[in-house]
């Protein structure tokens, strides 16, 4: 039934041919089972440029109802330029960018900072080899994390409204860019500028929500309907293998099964909160860039682990906040990195990637390697655990082997991953159990994030004033 | 794990530059390839399934041996690996016959052919003084160098999309200079003697080995302002890299002169009869010469110098391979290209110092 490729240009055909109104119902023209509208109002409207474009080359491409599961080299040239056009117009510049704005470092070092963010290898992978438009909003989210962290907080919300209009899973960074720029207004103060800003902050979201929904906000039931497709809350917990809790807890018991639907949206809801409260709750507290990017880290990787209806793509949302935070501990970094991309294996072999990704995770991890250094850079105070490990050792004196650990651990995780993607390759699952190897990497990949979870939020909650002070004295 | 932070993180940039490039050329695998894959596949088939009495003259395909002896050992020993990845492509009636194992054996043959140009780089690096040039890496003539030559796009086009094996062959070139710049004449010499017998077409520098060979090995001495002395000649050298020469040719050609097939060897080898620019012209100066011959014989149409009648069919532009005659300038034969090319070679040479 084809797959991303398909559902992109079924896209441009239905937003091209019909009116408005009928984009996102069922009906004769569009048939939503067949690959329906399931994202936000921008991506309609992007689609709908790239279909003009598509008329003026083609009109074949995106003629209504006879171009169905329509291949050509000059069609698949077309479809992969628009992800490289994007790609350079939107995502690329805000790397680049990015890198250019961080302080204290040598040119060389930013420009090998750029070059290590943009060879992620799961989202070159995702994008040009799936084929999805995923650039587009962590594109927009990164250019919103940039505004907010340099004090243009108006138009940094602004575009971070347009990645959410973009793709809904945005709604992962929603809360502490929600946090980071109440807690801005909190040390202005609620009474003057503080309230001023909140004020305008609220407009800009409104307004901008507004602008992007405006063709649906006219009927009741057209908005409705749209959320309706983009939240499906009918489909269940999680679909297909994915690296969440969900996924794996069912491998020993099928909650799924057991529990009533509206229990099961409860109980992902309390643990998806729980997880993420402590950091949000800091960041309001002691609003700063590098915690609201760490922050990002725990909330997105959070909701990916407990939310509802998780993709393995969502990992990508997770990835990016780290790629921002390589320069600060290089060797954690890179390690996420490469389970994010380890997570994602079945459907990269599904998409027969296998050498694409192969050789991409290996130029990434040559690349961080040489840009950073990453093996002489384990110490405690280089992996931020310095405040935490002092603490640990008000009760445990003798604890100081936490880099030994975790190389330790790096290289179990490393192994384990280079030795199931072997065996995915070579070897065939026995007849009983037919996905053994796909939830072998989901479980592989969640106790990595579980980890990875429980470290972010470490380094976040212990850097209190003592590390501030340090650097001071220093 | 230090190793590896070693191998990683201390620099070896060299290592990273030749890590990148064949990561990059693994990418390329599932490229477009041209005619060049049939033709080597054919030439696995012919060295594989034949005896050497039939290579030079198996013509079931359209693509004939045409490379001197030792490629065609070369391809012999790539088909012994070649039989483990799918038996079928080494049938010499499988024309055209490319399966996604044919493909995977001969792109990665050609990627790790390209070692021997890993390490022929690493060694003309070697040869370099970059005492002069500043601290930064990027300013350092070795690491100049070794990214133009490295990640050459028009190698990487040729080798990895078109398909071709120039890599390893220009490595073997490069080690040779890299011989003769390390004062080791007699392997540069034998380096280039091997070079000629893998693919004849270095004979175009064959002319400046020679020279330079002859002033610089033979001639043991130098007159204190730096020009030729002239009764420090060594006919021993002269002798030994003769011998050299002498010896590899008879190690490639001596099978076939024992056959009697040399007089069908040299056909294939230099085959007069495909006319004087290729199907895809070379921007070299026949093609201007045969553009000049076109355009004046179109002038000569229009104003009724020519007679149309007369006018041969043949057309140069066609892309087709086969001999023709020019129309309005005079025709040009082999022999003559052999002379304009050494006058071009020698003439230079004549006005400089020795």
């Amino acid at each position: 039934m084809f797959g991303d490729y398909e559902a992109q240009r079924h896209w441009q055909e239905i937003t091209i041919n019909l009116p408005i109104k009928q984009w996102y119902f069922n009906g004769s023209d569009n048939n939503l089972q067949y690959w329906g509208l399931d994202y936000p109002p921008l991506t309609a409207y992007h689609s709908l440029l790239c279909a003009y474009v598509a008329k003026f080359i083609n009109p074949d491409w995106i003629a209504l109802h006879t171009s169905r599961g329509y291949e050509s080299q000059a069609h698949k040239l077309f479809m992969r330029a628009t992800v490289l056009i994007a790609d350079l117009l939107i995502y690329i510049p805000a790397v680049v960018l990015y890198c250019c704005c961080l302080k204290e470092i040598s040119t060389k070092k930013k420009i090998a900072n750029a070059l290590c963010i943009l060879l992620y290898p799961g989202l070159i992978l995702i994008d040009y080899g799936h084929f999805q438009y995923n650039s587009v909003s962590l594109g927009f989210a990164l250019w919103g994390v940039l505004g907010v962290s340099y004090d243009w907080d108006l138009l940094g919300s602004l575009a971070f409204c347009l990645a959410i209009n973009y793709k809904q899973m945005e709604l992962y960074h929603s809360l502490p860019f929600f946090c980071f720029l109440l807690g801005k207004c909190f040390k202005k103060g609620l009474k003057g500028k503080g309230f001023v800003l909140l004020i305008k902050l609220a407009c800009t979201v409104v307004a901008s929500f507004i602008l992007c929904w405006l063709p649906f906000f006219t009927e009741r039931e057209q908005t409705l309907q749209v959320l309706r497709r983009l939240f499906p809350v009918d489909r269940g917990l999680f679909e297909d293998k994915v690296a969440n809790i969900w996924c794996t807890f069912s491998v020993f018991l099928k909650i799924r099964d057991i529990l009533p639907h509206h229990i099961q949206i409860m109980i992902s809801f309390c643990f998806t909160f729980l997880s993420l409260l402590p950091t949000c709750i800091k960041l309001t507290l002691h609003p700063s860039p590098k915690g609201f990017k760490f922050t990002l880290v725990s909330c997105a990787l959070s909701f990916f682990l407990f939310s509802f209806q998780v993709h393995e793509k969502s990992i990508l949302l997770v990835s990016l906040p780290v790629c921002l935070v390589l320069r600060e501990i290089p060797f954690m970094s890179t390690w996420f990195l490469l389970v994010s991309t380890f997570s994602m294996l079945p459907l990269l072999l599904k998409d027969e990637l296998l050498m694409p990704s192969v050789v991409t995770v290996m130029a990434f991890f040559i690349a961080c390697a040489t840009s950073f250094s990453i093996f002489e850079k384990t110490s405690e105070e280089e992996l931020q655990l310095k405040s935490f490990s002092i603490s640990v050792r008000k009760y445990f004196p003798c604890f100081t082997f936490f880099p030994r650990i975790i190389r330790h651990l790096f290289l179990i995780s490393v192994m384990t991953m280079v030795l199931l993607t072997l065996m995915t390759v070579t070897l065939d699952p026995p007849q009983k159990l037919p996905d053994l190897f796909s939830v072998l990497v989901c479980f592989v990949s969640c106790l990595n994030f579980l980890f990875f979870l429980v470290y972010f939020n470490i380094i976040i909650m212990w850097d209190s004033k003592n590390g501030r002070n340090q650097k001071k004295i220093n | 794990m230090a190793a590896l932070g070693v191998a990683t993180g201390g620099g070896d940039w060299f290592s990273a530059l030749a890590l990148g490039v064949t990561l990059l050329k693994c990418l390329l695998i599932p490229t477009y390839h041209s005619t060049d894959f049939e033709v080597h596949r054919n030439w696995l088939a012919i060295t594989h399934s034949l005896p050497i009495s039939q290579w030079y003259y198996e013509a079931t395909s359209e693509w004939t041996l045409d490379y001197p002896p030792f490629f065609a050992w070369f391809e012999y020993a790539l088909s012994h690996v070649a039989k483990y990845f799918d038996q079928e492509m080494l049938n010499v009636r499988n024309l055209n016959y490319s399966s996604s194992r044919t493909l995977l054996f001969q792109r990665f043959s050609v990627i790790f052919t390209d070692t021997l140009f890993v390490y022929a780089v690493h060694e003309c690096c070697k040869c370099i003084d970059g005492k002069k040039a500043g601290r930064e890496l990027t300013e350092k003539p070795k690491f100049i160098l070794s990214v133009l030559l490295l990640w050459n796009f028009g190698l990487l086009i040729v080798d990895h999309i078109h398909f071709q094996y120039n890599g390893f062959l220009s490595g073997l070139m490069l080690l040779s200079i890299a011989r003769l710049f390390q004062k080791r004449h007699k392997e540069g010499a034998f380096l280039f003697a091997v070079l000629l017998h893998f693919k004849h077409i270095y004979l175009y520098v064959a002319p400046a080995y020679g020279v330079y060979l002859l002033r610089s090995y033979c001639f043991t001495a130098n007159k204190p302002d730096g020009s030729i002395r002239w009764n420090s000649f060594s006919f021993l050298r002269l002798i030994s890299l003769g011998l050299i020469v002498f010896l590899v040719s008879a190690l490639s050609l001596g099978p076939f002169l024992a056959l009697n097939q040399l007089p069908q060897v040299f056909s294939r080898l230099f085959p007069f009869k495909r006319g004087l620019c290729h199907a895809y012209w070379a921007p070299n100066f026949w093609a201007l010469y045969s553009a000049l011959d076109k355009v004046l014989s179109i002038i000569g149409l229009e104003l009724k110098f020519l007679d149309p009648s007369k006018i041969p069919k043949a057309s140069m532009t066609s892309g087709l391979v086969q001999q023709f005659q020019h129309t309005v300038l005079p025709s040009v034969t082999p022999l003559a290209t052999l002379i304009c090319t050494l006058i071009a070679i020698l003439g230079p040479e004549a006005f400089s110092d020795v």
